[in-house]
């Protein structure tokens, strides 16, 4: 951690105005395309910036709030250069009915404690897609109204639909169990 | 969709503001508790918190609400989902693609031909490859015809849940009559996995024409004898219009799809508005409302019945000879016969069933149009024979957030045909 930190960011930083290609860009966002769907990819600091231009240009729905944990994926070949991998990414899929577009945003939202701002104030129907994607990954998002669990019970431990959540944990104890009679 | 839709959904910025958070909002148990003040104090006293379900008769299942009530009028309310939580997207990634419909298939069970659907189409997406037209006339068929035996269920219980307890009777026999037709092509009524990566399972049966026309002449008689029983009679009337309302602006704030949307008088049916599979080569009506209410949403599943029957009707004609799968030997199985034959067949027999087809690195989705609204699949493959993640982007959990805002300032009476009108299925709701 401390080593990487110490490298010198100028550096870096020099390289990508330089040398590294941004490539195509829209929304102030890298874009690319995968299977003829255009994908943006937002920093999360640029997440509400990106859904408030797009719904002013006409995608009037979130059709879907997800999360990819790659902490066991060989690697991302399809995210352009400009963005860092990382472990949680929150998928955020919007329609633009007068058009019949679809765009879709893959948010790197962090590697240990992923945190995105809730799109809420902007498509409350984000609102249980957005509890399920804490429920099921611990991805936190802020400013969520009712940042809970909504499929697991409340004291339930763990996001089980992360990589590293072991599976079959729960001991069963048919043989055990002494009957009535 | 012209341009009056849009017009229509967005021009009336009052009714958009009027969406203050409350009533989207599901409000926690304590702070519900908390809000109702103070039981001693007597001006409080009339307001309540109400449990209804898991366990009941009209909630579909087991949904489970928390009801916010003064006297007999709903306040807040807020939908408490998971009973049915089994983790099937942790499931699919330990299963094969070819494993996969298996899984999908039991999400809505009242229509599970369009989960496979939507989980096949998104794997030949990745995969690159194009099934022979029979088999997308097949699903179109099929698919058609299961939209049909799901809004019969809808008709059933709805009317059950208002007190018209015949209707559940016919209701389940017509739909017992495409279930019946399902068994004949698939080998089962409920949970197929018939439409799978590369195709469908068989191919249809000799004699199929003649049961599906069967179905043709029968069907239509029987929803006369539903107006006749709940369409044109005034309790039934009175039981349902203005109940449960909503306007489109907030149907699409919600992210409500399917029947609600449409219910609203907002004209979007992937079918027609995305077409998928052969839907551009079809004929046939989508179906809105006018007012949004839970009338319109009894209205729009009859009348799409008919549609549906409209298409059948074309496929009947349209539905060419050929194969039934592609014949990619990666993706489909060999046919039984060739692998006493061939040690190729042999081989390939083996890997598909073992190891499972390789999908190439990559991520894609896609929506089709279910009967409860956008049925989507997103898959994220990392090349290995399983999906490094699946996930469905189910209809009825999306739909149920419209729940708090239908119910919000009606009768607790009303509150059950607001539930039925919405038409979760439970097991797409909690996955």
């Amino acid at each position: 951690m401390t080593e990487e930190n110490a490298a010198p960011p100028e550096e870096t930083d020099q390289e990508t105005v330089e040398e590294v290609d941004l490539g195509p860009m829209a929304y102030g966002v890298p874009v690319t395309e995968s299977f003829g769907q255009t994908v943006l990819h937002p920093t999360p600091d640029q997440l509400i910036e990106t859904a408030t231009a797009l719904q002013q240009d006409g995608f009037c729905m979130v059709i879907d709030v997800t999360v990819v944990d790659y902490l066991t994926h060989p690697g991302r070949t399809d995210l352009p250069s400009a963005v860092t991998p990382q472990r949680f990414e929150v998928v955020v899929a919007l329609i633009n009915h007068q058009q019949s577009t679809r765009i879709r945003l893959r948010v790197q939202a962090g590697n240990e404690q992923p945190t995105v701002p809730s799109l809420f104030d902007l498509f409350p129907g984000t609102e249980a897609m957005e509890r399920e994607a804490w429920d099921l990954f611990g991805v936190t998002f802020t400013d969520h109204p009712d940042h809970s669990r909504i499929l697991l019970p409340d004291d339930w431990e763990g996001h089980p639909l992360r990589k590293d959540h072991g599976m079959g944990d729960i001991p069963v104890q048919f043989s055990t169990t002494v009957g009535n009679r | 969709m012209t341009s009056d839709d849009l017009t229509l959904a967005l021009g009336d910025p009052e009714r958009v503001h009027r969406r203050e958070q409350s009533a989207v909002l599901r409000v926690n148990e304590s702070d519900a508790e908390a809000l109702t003040g103070d039981p001693e104090n007597p001006e409080d006293d009339h307001r309540m918190i109400l449990n209804m379900g898991p366990q009941h008769p009209s909630t579909h299942g087991v949904l489970r609400l928390m009801l916010e009530m003064e006297g007999e009028t709903v306040l807040r309310s807020k939908p408490v989902i998971g009973y049915l939580h089994t983790g099937m997207e942790k499931t699919a990634e330990g299963l094969t693609y070819l494993q996969g419909p298996t899984n999908v298939t039991r999400m809505d069970y009242a229509a599970p031909l369009f989960s496979e659907l939507a989980f096949s189409l998104t794997v030949e997406k990745l995969l690159g490859i194009e099934v022979p037209p029979r088999a997308t006339w097949i699903r179109m068929l099929m698919c058609e015809l299961n939209r049909i035996s799901s809004h019969l269920l809808f008709q059933a219980t709805n009317g059950m849940d208002l007190g018209a307890v015949s209707m559940m009777i016919y209701g389940w026999r017509e739909r017992e009559e495409v279930l019946r037709f399902f068994e004949k092509v698939t080998g089962l009524r409920m949970n197929h996995n018939y439409i799978r990566p590369g195709g469908v399972a068989a191919d249809l049966h000799d004699g199929w024409r003649q049961d599906v026309r069967e179905l043709l002449d029968m069907l239509p008689a029987r929803l006369e004898e539903y107006d006749t029983l709940l369409t044109n009679q005034p309790i039934f009337q009175e039981r349902l219009q203005g109940v449960g309302v909503l306007n489109p602006a907030e149907a699409l704030a919600l992210s409500a799809t399917g029947p609600i949307l449409r219910s609203t008088g907002y004209s979007w049916d992937l079918r027609r508005h995305a077409p998928y599979m052969f839907y551009d080569q079809v004929d046939f009506d989508v179906v809105v409302g006018t007012w949004g209410d839970c009338f319109d949403r009894y209205a729009i599943r009859q009348n799409e019945i008919r549609e549906s029957l409209r298409i059948i009707e074309q496929i009947l004609d349209l539905m060419p000879e050929g194969d039934y799968r592609v014949q990619n030997k990666k993706v489909t199985p060999p046919p039984r016969a060739r692998i006493d034959e061939s040690m190729e067949a042999l081989i390939h027999h083996f890997k598909i069933f073992t190891e499972g087809f390789h999908v190439p690195q990559g991520e894609a989705y896609v929506a089709v149009e279910s009967p409860r609204g956008e049925l989507g699949c997103y898959i994220v493959s990392d090349g290995s024979p399983k999906p490094y993640r699946m996930h469905i982007r189910g209809p009825s959990f999306v739909n149920l957030q419209t729940l708090p805002h239908l119910m919000e300032g009606g009768l607790i009476a009303d509150g059950v045909a607001v539930i039925s009108s919405v038409d979760p299925i439970m097991g797409e709701v909690d996955r």
